[in-house]
């Protein structure tokens, strides 16, 4: 039966023909910027500047790397962000986690209550103003605790993670356990969890992903520029292009400086993604994961 | 009451004390609710107390409770707003304009992607077209800044080589809804694929077996069986992003937004963080706040009423 399915007419052929030709434009669409700033960034200002840039490095060098790393506001920028994303991501998952294993019991007491009770949020919030009055009243403006605190907890990722409890944790596997005299806490850590490694995968590599590339929360709750992640730097120098001068020390003219800001700017976007680049492959495989859970409920 | 009926039924007794040695026993389930609890009657729950000051004039010194009401008088100082009408046209207007261009290319290329048999290459498409996703607005907002940049950006480069002149894109009113739009078609398709094809995969290959015996082409088994397979998964999603459509993000936007652009580019998001954060206007940021979080709602659960009349599938 199945070879019936790879019998072709002459009409799909051209089919496939044109459908690779296309997929493989689409392919070529969303790599291309992408190679094109990892090129750029090796290559001499000038000629990016003049447009001779295009599949290969030219004139290569390391002079926009090496001023990126000479620079002090990019470092503490990175060493915050990591802070950020190692202090979040272990918060938010403990609690992501802990709440989603309770509601994924079928005889917890008050379960949809409390499933509403986080759902309202949801559809209402108190919005931008009332929650930073909170955080300023609480004096944590300018601490990581207002970046890793309020978002702690998302009802998305408390649905996903429950999703999987609940159709992987098989309700007798307890019923067997408690007769036993097993205790919930026992129950969870000794059999919840080890079945559960890939699910915290998932959300782990959910929240580094969010603090790493977060810059909302740090642009209203932050003003001391020692404490900014790398991305507030970043946007300085890349959306508003102020580029410290401690980075531009020995350019003398304005024109130069033009294309050596360009030069640090392609710098800069790979120098951010390189943490990321290098999980990517665990980040394809489990946020692709992910999806496919939230999707059963969705 | 409850204990009274308690008190004369037998069989109440017996439940409410089943109930409480329910509870009893699972209370270490509680205490790991404990911490999602606290967080949300923190940081979501005190904060919607806080909405009051839509209604009063704050003063930082007489805090939320004690400064004084002032009634309708932010919500009535935004309608008379010259900015009014120009923020909600641009924001109805991006937020609708994203929907209706971004909506179909995943599926398109879903369907592409799932009719490629080379499954290696398959496998190359999706990791190059998956990768955006996780690059972050500010990186993104970035990159159209250098390819975009006037003198010696890539894309002016290719314009003055066809004999054009060099276009200043991000300074740009009319530039700003393209690229806002286009840019996200870039990042978010190919991820936004998975869903179609975990959609897809679901199909039932006897239909097309089925239909290959009845000598139909490719092209219209794509037609014929795949694309009514996904029907259910592109109104849920339909529907999702219809009810979504008012709450677009604040991120790209702003970092988009320069004085040059502001005329499209300011919408109710970033104008609440203009008025709120930037100037210190409290009270009447709020005020636009609740507005838009209302019309949300609404949204919502018209779009939900309406598809689960037209559909029979509906959220809830």
């Amino acid at each position: 039966m199945n070879s019936l399915l790879k019998r072709k007419t002459r009409g799909d052929m051209w089919f496939d023909t044109i459908n690779y030709v296309l997929l493989t434009i689409v392919m070529l669409l969303v790599l291309y910027p992408l190679y094109f700033v990892l090129n750029a960034s090796f290559s001499d200002p000038d000629l990016i500047y003049s447009g001779e840039v295009w599949l290969f490095p030219k004139g290569f060098t390391l002079d926009g790397y090496e001023r990126i790393f000479s620079d002090a506001a990019i470092w503490t920028g990175y060493a915050n962000s990591i802070v950020y994303a190692v202090v979040g991501t272990v918060i938010g998952v403990a609690i992501t986690v802990f709440a989603a294993y309770p509601l994924a019991r079928k005889d917890l007491f008050g379960k949809s209550f409390i499933m509403w009770f986080l759902l309202v949020t949801m559809f209402f919030s108190g919005g931008l103003i009332p929650t930073y009055l909170l955080i300023k009243d609480l004096h944590m403006l300018n601490t990581i605790w207002a970046l890793v605190l309020p978002g702690a907890g998302g009802v998305f990722n408390v649905i996903i993670v429950r999703t999987f409890f609940q159709s992987s944790i098989p309700d007798e596997m307890w019923e067997a356990a408690s007769i036993d005299g097993c205790s919930n806490t026992r129950f969870f850590w000794s059999i919840v969890m080890p079945l559960s490694k890939s699910i915290i995968a998932v959300m782990v590599l959910y929240h580094v992903v969010g603090f790493w590339n977060g810059f909302f929360d740090a642009l209203i709750y932050l003003n001391d520029e020692h404490k900014y992640p790398l991305q507030l730097v970043l946007r300085n120098i890349l959306v508003q292009n102020q580029v410290s001068t401690g980075m531009m020390a020995d350019v003398e003219s304005y024109a130069a400086k033009m294309r050596v800001t360009e030069l640090i700017k392609y710098g800069v976007i790979i120098v951010a993604s390189v943490p990321l680049l290098v999980l990517y492959p665990f980040l394809q495989k489990y946020f692709v994961k992910g999806v496919m859970i939230g999707s059963i409920k969705g | 009451m409850a204990s009274r009926d308690a008190a004369v039924n037998p069989v109440h007794v017996r439940t409410n004390r089943r109930l409480w040695t329910r509870i009893k026993r699972d209370y270490e389930l509680y205490l790991f609710l404990l911490p999602i609890i606290v967080v949300y009657l923190l940081f979501k729950y005190y904060p919607m107390y806080g909405i009051q000051i839509a209604f009063k004039d704050f003063s930082a010194s007489r805090g939320i409770w004690g400064s004084e009401w002032v009634g309708f008088k932010h919500f009535v100082d935004f309608f008379n707003d010259y900015n009014f009408w120009p923020i909600i046209k641009n924001t109805v207007i991006l937020s609708f304009s994203s929907l209706v261009f971004s909506f179909p290319v995943p599926i398109i290329i879903a369907i592409m992607l799932n009719q490629m048999l080379a499954k290696r290459y398959k496998k190359f498409v999706q990791t190059v077209i998956y990768a955006p996703h996780f690059i972050s607005t500010v990186v993104l907002v970035g990159m159209l800044n250098v390819f975009l940049s006037p003198n010696s950006g890539i894309v002016n480069h290719v314009i003055s080589w066809f004999g054009g002149e060099p276009i200043l894109f991000m300074a740009d009113e009319g530039w700003f809804r393209p690229l806002y739009i286009l840019s996200g078609i870039w990042q978010e398709t190919g991820f936004a694929t998975i869903i179609y094809l975990a959609s897809l995969a679901g199909i039932n290959p006897e239909l097309h077996e089925a239909a290959v015996m009845d000598g139909a082409s490719k092209w219209k088994r794509v037609w014929n069986v795949d694309i009514p397979g996904i029907l259910p998964t592109i109104v849920i999603l339909l529907i999702l992003a219809l009810g979504n459509m008012m709450s677009i993000g604040f991120e790209k936007a702003f970092l988009m937004q320069s004085d040059l652009n502001y005329a499209t580019s300011n919408i109710i998001p970033t104008y609440v963080y203009e008025m709120g954060i930037q100037k210190a206007q409290y009270s009447f940021s709020t005020a636009v706040g609740l507005f838009n979080s209302l019309i949300n709602i609404i949204l919502i659960f018209t779009v939900n009423r309406i598809a689960r009349k037209l559909t029979e599938t509906s959220l809830w």
